[in-house]
């Protein structure tokens, strides 16, 4: 076997040909999905974290029972439950207003990633926040500034140094999981390349996919690696 | 039935203080759970008053300190500064505890922030100033404390001494009328605590009313005009620092002095 054959038996430029720019879609699809919905999860989770903080026992209760629900049970059985589940009471979505919603694949798959991850990072920030030596809350109250400028100019930004590491741990997940999107006929980077192979019934697309994944991550990484830097500067 | 019997030493009243009452504690009690901190403290603290609290560890000294500040809230008593409880939610009760300084044993600086920043930040977000007013008062305090040559370091850069001296500024900067100091200088290495005791010295005196928490017998000679001494939840003794140190009235006084100046 030649190098020219042992290229193609990898990347053919046939199959690129026809198939690249799909995979081009797929990956901003990807991209978006997990974007949104893990910016969502993010605001989500930090309310039910404070939720769960809080002196209030129904709001205790609440977070904790949102958090055991959606880390106790499987993503994909979160998704087919919104999308086939929910999705099947149509008339009842038509009278409250909400089919476009519910009929899409779409919105179902970014509110199942958004609800999902929200209950990871809740305890991500729940931890973080429970990190922030107790001495900071005492000379923020001694200062008096108000509450909300002790959580966000001194609790949060110390608290996002520890959670830092773990949300972007939680984000990587995020990124590989998206790939059961595919199952409900979303077309992201996993949906094309199942289009791909079930044209072609080349291997080498799914090793196109799995190059992609890991770039994806890869680039996450570099980045996360960056903003570490930026918030821990007083560390050094 | 004996009469209760006071244990404060008696001190008798000859000339009556004229300067005003600015805190009024009157039968503070505090709990943590089943242990009783505090019992019926009594004290009153007079402007410009400098009092040094002294007294075995879980003596309640520093809780006395956080409840004037409310960081602790007793059960039972009253406590008043400037004559307003400062429980109630109204404006002026916020005001007053705006004005009541407090330094830490272990600092507490925002060690995210600058020195600079850690210096303007409450009196930009609490008292409305400009970032350009706050910084120039925060330059002026930490002049004052000597380390405005490091605003713009972290404060992990600095020494413990030099953190400690930050925390004071940062606590001068919302220009109190009564500072706390609740151990400043038992974290702190020894080398490094003259240098935060000038400080307090100095501060002393521009007349701040001041109650200070510490073991630095040397200081309260020095500075204090009053020694309360705490055991158990009660002061035991409230004399000056020469009555207190050359003639204590009780044993646990005594023995708390034999202990610490060996």
């Amino acid at each position: 076997m030649n190098l020219d054959a042992l290229l193609a038996f990898f990347v053919d430029p046939d199959l690129l040909e026809r198939y690249g720019p799909r995979f081009i879609d797929g990956l901003l699809v990807t991209g978006k999905l997990v974007a949104i919905s893990f910016t969502l999860g993010a605001l989500l989770g930090l309310l039910l974290a404070l939720a769960r903080l809080s002196n209030n026992v129904l709001l205790q209760r609440l977070s904790a029972g949102y958090i055991y629900f959606f880390r106790g049970s499987p993503l994909l059985a979160q998704l087919f439950l919104l999308y086939y589940g929910l999705g099947s009471l149509k008339s009842f979505w038509q009278d409250v207003g909400m089919w476009w919603f519910f009929r899409e694949a779409w919105y179902c798959t970014l509110l199942a990633f958004t609800l999902n991850t929200a209950a990871y990072q809740a305890e991500i920030f729940r931890g973080s926040l429970m990190a922030v030596a107790p001495g900071q809350y005492e000379a923020a109250r001694a200062l008096s500034l108000k509450r909300s400028t002790t959580f966000f100019k001194v609790i949060l930004p110390q608290s996002l140094i520890v959670a830092i590491g773990p949300l972007g741990n939680e984000l990587i997940l995020m990124i590989k999981a998206s790939a059961i999107a595919s199952l409900v006929t979303i077309y992201d980077l996993m949906g094309v390349t199942k289009l791909a192979f079930s044209r072609s019934f080349d291997f080498q697309i799914y090793l196109w996919a799995a190059v992609l994944y890991l770039l994806i991550v890869e680039i996450v990484r570099r980045s996360l690696k960056h903003i570490e830097a930026r918030l821990g500067r007083h560390l050094r | 039935m004996t009469a209760p019997l006071s244990l404060a030493a008696a001190r008798p009243d000859t000339h009556p203080d004229p300067r005003k009452v600015v805190v009024s504690i009157d039968g503070l009690n505090k709990f943590y759970g089943d242990f009783h901190v505090l019992r019926d403290v009594d004290l009153k603290v007079r402007e410009g008053e400098r009092i040094v609290l002294c007294g075995p560890s879980g003596s309640g000294k520093s809780t006395l300190i956080r409840c004037i500040n409310r960081l602790e809230i007793a059960e039972k008593g009253t406590l008043l500064v400037n004559d307003t409880d400062l429980a109630l939610t109204t404006r002026q009760a916020a005001e007053v505890r705006s004005e009541i300084g407090m330094v830490f044993q272990h600092f507490n600086l925002f060690p995210h922030m600058s020195v600079l920043d850690n210096c303007t930040l409450a009196p930009m977000s609490v008292r409305g100033l400009s970032r350009k007013e706050a910084e120039e008062r925060a330059r002026f305090y930490l002049n004052k404390v000597g380390i405005e040559s490091q605003a713009g370091k972290y404060p992990s850069q600095l020494s413990g001494g030099q953190q400690q001296r930050v925390a004071i500024a940062r606590a001068l900067c919302m220009k109190p009328k009564i500072m706390l100091f609740d151990e400043p200088t038992s974290a702190l290495d020894p080398e490094m605590v003259a240098e935060v005791l000038d400080v307090l010295v100095k501060l002393a005196d521009t007349g701040m009313t001041m109650l200070c928490v510490t073991h630095e017998m040397g200081f309260a000679r020095q500075v204090a005009e009053r020694v309360l001494f705490l055991d158990g939840g009660q002061i035991i003794e409230d004399a000056p620092p020469e009555a207190f140190f050359n003639n204590p009235q009780s044993d646990r006084a005594k023995g708390f002095l034999a202990q610490i100046l060996h």
